[in-house]
């Protein structure tokens, strides 16, 4: 009998030594690799046809758009493009880089510039999808033959060239915030070969799903970046390496991996093993382990982003100045803020980052106070407490809100005792939840917020609040008028003086409150140098070095 | 066999004293039953007393008792500590069992009711009406468990009511299937084809004759379903899907941060965690300790 | 035996239809769509209603239906995911072989473990060694899969860095994958390094997914020893004086393995239950975590394809365990 046993066992118990005794550090390798975790798989490597940053985090890389945003800052800097200017707004002209060549050799020049924009112009059935082409609807508006009656007419009207290095972009009206939207990795330029001979352009639409047919965008992704592709396995890494070509200062790491790990603390671990290099959306409970560990540092991601409860005038009594101003006062932000940021977050005062031009510290403040939000409601003739339905998300984690219900819990207990009575409810984030918000069926009040896609007001509170929408219910057309003036501004410093007039006329209609701007974390090995985050969450990892403490 | 001896023998099957009471001699002989027992009396005791028993409210925050964004371990004040809003642990785990219990025993009789009714079913009528039912239930029990309840949750939406809708809909097909088996054994029994013979009405010979003799097995499946509930919960509420209010002290819910506060604050993640095993470990005692006392085999070796 | 496997097969047919009736009307139920959960904060009503008209899903359900079998059963691929924009069945062809990896694993350590263990329990019955295995397997089956798992990983990953915490092979490791079976390929492109390297990833989603059927092995193995032993052709084995050892192989273990062999076929769906969570922790690229994932996202095509898929396998498994019982024990002749 011990001889059956010890047949079945021993091999196991050897198994189970063998691997006590290897240990987990990775394979050697002469070459420096740079390994980068995110939380998923990228959705394509087609940047015109992606607008997630999983996706931008992979082609940033290996992409470059005209124009770039200075490392760590919204400010725009040149890109493939050295200069630029437009007299009235409309005709914008590009002189283009010399000497720079796509990742299969083929030459950069204006014909290239143009062909990318015309490219996504003439985009059409399945192409025209707001899941595909979401950055270009959302900049340009329209197509050139729009197939959905929800489409508007395009912005973008035209694109010539002059002689090989100069690029003229027409448009069809003013605008100001055009120049800073080129920056978003969807408009980055691609080479014109490559995306013809691996059929970039070619899908179809399989029982109602956009389905690419081409090889591009999963194994043929061509730019001009300082890092070439190499190889996607889905569900593990998608693995880049340098570009010994790249007309810039070259890659001083031989080769990126980029892995998904959905799970914020599995991320985090791998980062404590050393399985990965670098870890993004780090979350505030996983601050003080990485402030702990003497192998590991954190990088700040500069506040680009705004959390905020929505009050929904459509449902009475919020249509009520004073019951909102209850509101804010009733909301502890500043409690909220230290305790569930770990400290990487300020108390909005309202709906932009300040870091954004516009901002302004003119603007009306509700600080805590439960007793005058209390004597706001009386004032207001209703009898204590309101009643007030009040939603969160569930399932989910944005970089201005890592932890909804904590969030919610706290602020439902600071209401409570400002005179209302919350009725909880909650919703997945996928997909309900920003659905209720959006068609303004999530309740009162609920909790949302928003990440800045470029440096520009208008990515702010243009979005929220240039016209009516259900997700908060009101008319006022003093404030939606505002706003498209000083969208179509391109005298910069009426423009700013514009954004601030808007920001305190919104603060005391309060449409809404602004509770936090908080700073995402990122987590990297000691050993990494060079790495500077993005506000708008695009890092460059050309600049990265790997070596010493 | 003549009508009175028929009678005779019925009563002596209708009134299996004998089998009870030999089950629960056996039962109490058995030291696992007996820690079982303790432990899910304990844990009827937590839920039914915990507004006595808990020092705090299960919803009362105090966020000033928040350090640098987590929270201060065991104290004099705080037995078991306190979580990220400040609130006792210690009440909240207590106040958690009436969740549990309540989770375990709605869903459970969910997943049973409905079973029993289907299972008795299609084992007593058999043919079609056995072959239809039965299919379902295949299709129920060909997707994997947790992704099904997931799929119901998914639909219904988030919320304490339809967690338990969705564990109770996966445990219908186990139900269904024991009961038809033991109804198929039962219904072969001299005495029903007995009763049968002698013109008693078809209902009558299920729920007299055939039910309660079949009910040792769903006890047993019973007691050890009550254990899988509490922890198909507790993944769901890992996996983000538990009550509306987050605020509401369940287990499983208070366990998502298991993950998350390992590191930072183990005693967060660890607590909820031992109360939910210690929890379903007392079923499983207790529906180990039955499946042994009412198991006809191991009946007569005692 | 021929006909039974006839029938039987026949039997799946519409078994697989009622699951797909199912999965396809609870989709239809869930509420919201792929493309608020694709656009988050920046989906509008008006591109809402514009996807679900690009998607088809202002049609017909019947045509919906017919939309679904067809890209079954005519082009076979099961759709096209709506997240990845990849075919579903080239999704299945990557994950499939990573969860049937992970589950083989978990089986042979429980397995391997289980036996063992029960049998040692049953020559010791009554002993401390009896009572400790009961209790140990309980304990087994009451701890919550992911809790065992993000235990495990805190302990032997992070805390003594023995094994890696995430994934299936380090990805520093250039391999070519021919069949998406790691072990397999490692052993095919002869790479020994990224065969231990794979293994060592096994490890410990193995071990927290082997935890239940390890205890419910342990369990039945212990059961079915007491059983045989007490049969007479145990006694008179005995009783002609084979040493105990050859009767304990010949005679009791043969012929306790009978009901552990259905059992494993049994825990196939508990495993793909559990495998949800395991995958869940250790960030591990196979069909649970995808599946989940596709029920947030509400991915039509990738959850009718994929479960249909699973639940395809899972009747098969309990067809192939059936038949298996049958030839192991000659004694049970189906009809």
């Amino acid at each position: 009998m011990r001889g059956l046993v010890s047949r079945l066992v021993l091999p196991l118990a050897a198994v189970v030594a063998l691997v006590a005794a290897g240990s987990a550090g990775g394979a050697q390798t002469k070459t420096v690799t740079f390994i980068i975790a995110g939380a998923a798989d990228p959705t394509y490597l087609d940047p015109a046809l992606v607008s997630d940053g999983e996706s931008f985090r992979v082609t940033e890389q290996i992409f470059e758009g005209l124009v770039s945003l200075k490392p760590g800052s919204t400010v725009v800097q040149p890109g493939l493009a050295t200069k630029w200017s437009s007299k009235n707004g409309k005709d914008w002209t590009f002189t283009l880089r010399h000497g720079v060549k796509f990742h299969d050799g083929t030459a950069f020049n204006a014909q290239a510039v143009c062909y990318n924009f015309n490219r996504q112009y003439n985009f059409t059935g399945p192409f025209q999808d707001a899941s595909a082409t979401y950055y270009w609807q959302t900049v340009f508006l329209g197509f050139k033959h729009n197939e959905s009656a929800d489409l508007s007419p395009s912005l973008y009207k035209s694109c010539t060239t002059r002689g090989n290095y100069t690029a003229i972009i027409h448009l069809s009206s003013r605008s100001a915030s055009f120049l800073a939207a080129m920056v978003i990795s969807s408009f980055s330029i691609q080479s014109p070969t490559a995306l013809k001979k691996y059929g970039a352009n070619q899908g179809e639409l399989r029982n109602g799903t956009f389905y690419p047919t081409g090889t591009y965008a999963f194994s043929h992704p061509t730019g001009t970046g300082p890092f070439v592709f190499k190889s996607w396995t889905v569900g593990e890494k998608v693995e880049l390496v340098k570009n010994t070509k790249y007309w810039g200062k070259k890659p001083q790491i031989d080769r990126v991996i980029i892995r998904p790990i959905a799970n914020n603390t599995a991320r985090v671990q791998a980062l404590q093993t050393g399985e990965i290099n670098g870890a993004d959306l780090i979350q505030p409970q996983d601050v003080p382990t990485i402030k702990n560990n003497s192998k590991l540092k954190l990088l700040d991601r500069p506040s680009f982003n705004v959390a905020y409860v929505t009050i929904n005038q459509k449902n009475a009594p919020f249509n009520k100045l004073a019951v909102r101003q209850a509101i804010a006062y009733g909301l502890d932000r500043q409690g909220v803020v230290n305790s569930f940021y770990a400290g990487r977050a300020q108390v909005a005062q309202e709906f932009m980052p300040p870091q954004l031009f516009g901002w302004t510290n003119k603007v009306p403040k509700y600080p805590y106070n439960p007793d005058k939000a209390k004597s706001l409601l009386r004032s207001a003739g209703l009898s204590l407490p309101v009643p007030i339905e009040f939603w969160y998300p569930t399932g989910v984690s944005r970089p201005y809100m890592p932890r909804p219900d904590l969030n919610f819990q706290a602020f439902s207990a600071s209401l409570e005792k400002s005179g209302f009575k919350v009725t909880a409810k909650s919703a997945p984030w996928r997909p309900d939840y920003v659905k209720n918000v959006n068609q303004g069926t999530a309740g009162d009040i609920n909790l949302i917020g928003w990440t800045g896609d470029f440096g520009d007001p208008d990515n702010f509170v243009g979005t929220f609040f240039q016209s009516a929408s259900p997700q908060w219910g009101f008319k006022n057309q003093a404030i939606f008028n505002i706003l498209t003036k000083a969208e179509g501004e391109v005298n910069s410093k009426k423009r700013v003086k514009l954004y601030q007039q808007a920001n305190v006329m919104i603060m005391k209609f309060l449409p809404g409150v602004p509770y936090a701007h908080s700073k995402p974390a990122l987590g990297m090995q000691r050993t990494v140098h060079g790495y500077v985050p993005s506000p708008v969450g695009t890092d460059p990892f050309a600049g990265v070095s790997i070596g010493g403490q | 066999m003549s009508v009175v001896e028929l009678e005779a023998r019925e009563i002596q099957l209708e009134a299996p004293s004998g089998l009870w009471s030999e089950a629960w001699r056996r039962l109490i002989r058995n030291p696992g039953a007996i820690v079982g027992a303790f432990f899910v009396l304990c844990f009827v005791a937590a839920a039914i007393f915990a507004p006595v028993l808990a020092p705090y409210g299960p919803k009362d925050q105090n966020l000033l008792l928040i350090v640098k964004g987590c929270c201060p371990g065991p104290s004099s004040k705080h037995w078991l500590g306190v979580d990220l809003l400040g609130r006792d642990v210690y009440s909240r785990i207590l106040y958690g069992a009436r969740y549990s219990l309540l989770i375990g025993v709605v869903s459970v009789s969910i997943g049973l009711s409905v079973g029993l009714v289907l299972g008795s079913v299609a084992g007593y009528l058999g043919g079609f009406v056995d072959s239809l039912i039965m299919r379902c239930m295949d299709v129920m029990l060909a997707i994997p468990g947790l992704l099904f309840a997931i799929g119901i949750v998914a639909m219904l939406g988030p919320g304490l009511r339809q967690v338990m809708v969705a564990v109770g809909v996966v445990n219908i097909p186990i139900f269904a299937r024991l009961l038809r088996g033991s109804v198929l054994a039962q219904r072969e029994n001299d005495f029903v084809l007995a009763a049968r013979s002698v013109g008693v009405r078809r209902p009558t010979i299920l729920f007299s004759h055939i039910l309660p003799n079949a009910m040792s097995p769903v006890i047993v499946q019973g007691t050890l379903a009550m254990a899988t509930a509490i922890i198909d919960v507790a993944g769901l509420g890992f996996l983000g899907l538990g009550p509306q209010d987050p605020a509401t002290p369940e287990w499983g819910t208070m366990l998502t941060d298991v993950n998350d506060y390992l590191q930072t604050a183990p005693f967060l993640a660890i607590v909820p965690g031992l109360a939910i095993v210690i929890s379903v470990l007392g079923f499983n005692l207790i529906g180990d300790g039955l499946r042994e006392a009412l198991d006809p085999k191991l009946r007569g070796r005692a | 035996m021929l006909r039974y496997l006839v029938r039987r097969l026949f039997l799946l047919v519409p078994i697989l239809l009622g699951v797909s009736l199912l999965i396809f009307f609870w989709i239809r139920a869930l509420p919201g769509g792929p493309a608020e959960s694709l656009l988050g904060e920046r989906a509008t009503p008006a591109l809402v209603a514009a996807y679900r008209k690009r998607y088809g899903l202002d049609k017909p359900v019947y045509q919906q239906y017919v939309t679904y079998l067809k890209t079954t059963f005519v082009d076979r691929d099961l759709g096209v995911s709506v997240a990845s924009r990849r075919t579903v069945f080239s999704e299945i062809r990557q994950r499939f072989p990573a969860t049937v990896e992970l589950s083989v694993a978990a089986m042979i350590f429980a397995v391997g473990l289980g036996i063992p263990l029960g049998f040692v329990a049953a020559k010791r019955h009554g002993g401390v060694f009896d009572h400790l295995s009961l209790v140990g397997s309980l304990i087994g089956i009451s701890i919550p899969i992911f809790f065992l798992a993000i235990i495990l990983k805190y302990i032997f990953a992070v805390r003594l860095a023995w094994l890696p915490s995430v994934g299936r092979i380090s990805v520093l490791i250039d391999m070519k994958h021919p069949t998406n079976f790691y072990v397999l390929d490692a052993i095919i492109e002869r790479n020994w390094s990224a065969l231990w390297d794979v293994l060592k990833h096994l490890i410990l989603p193995a071990i927290a997914l082997g935890s239940i059927p390890l205890a419910i092995v342990t369990r039945i193995t212990r059961a079915a020893v007491l059983d045989v032993q007490n049969e007479d052709y145990v006694r008179t084995a005995r009783a002609k004086g084979l040493a105990p050892l050859t009767v304990d192989r010949r005679h009791v273990l043969r012929n306790a393995l009978l009901p552990v062999s259905t059992i494993i076929g049994l825990q196939t769906g508990l495993l793909l239950s559990g495998a949800v969570l395991t995958e869940t922790v250790f960030a591990y690229p196979g069909m649970g975590s995808w599946l989940r994932d596709a029920i947030f996202s509400r991915d039509y095509p990738v959850l009718q394809g994929g479960i249909l898929f699973l639940a395809f396998v899972f009747v098969v498994v309990n067809l192939i365990v059936d038949l298996s019982y049958a030839i192991i024990n000659p004694r049970i002749r189906y009809s």
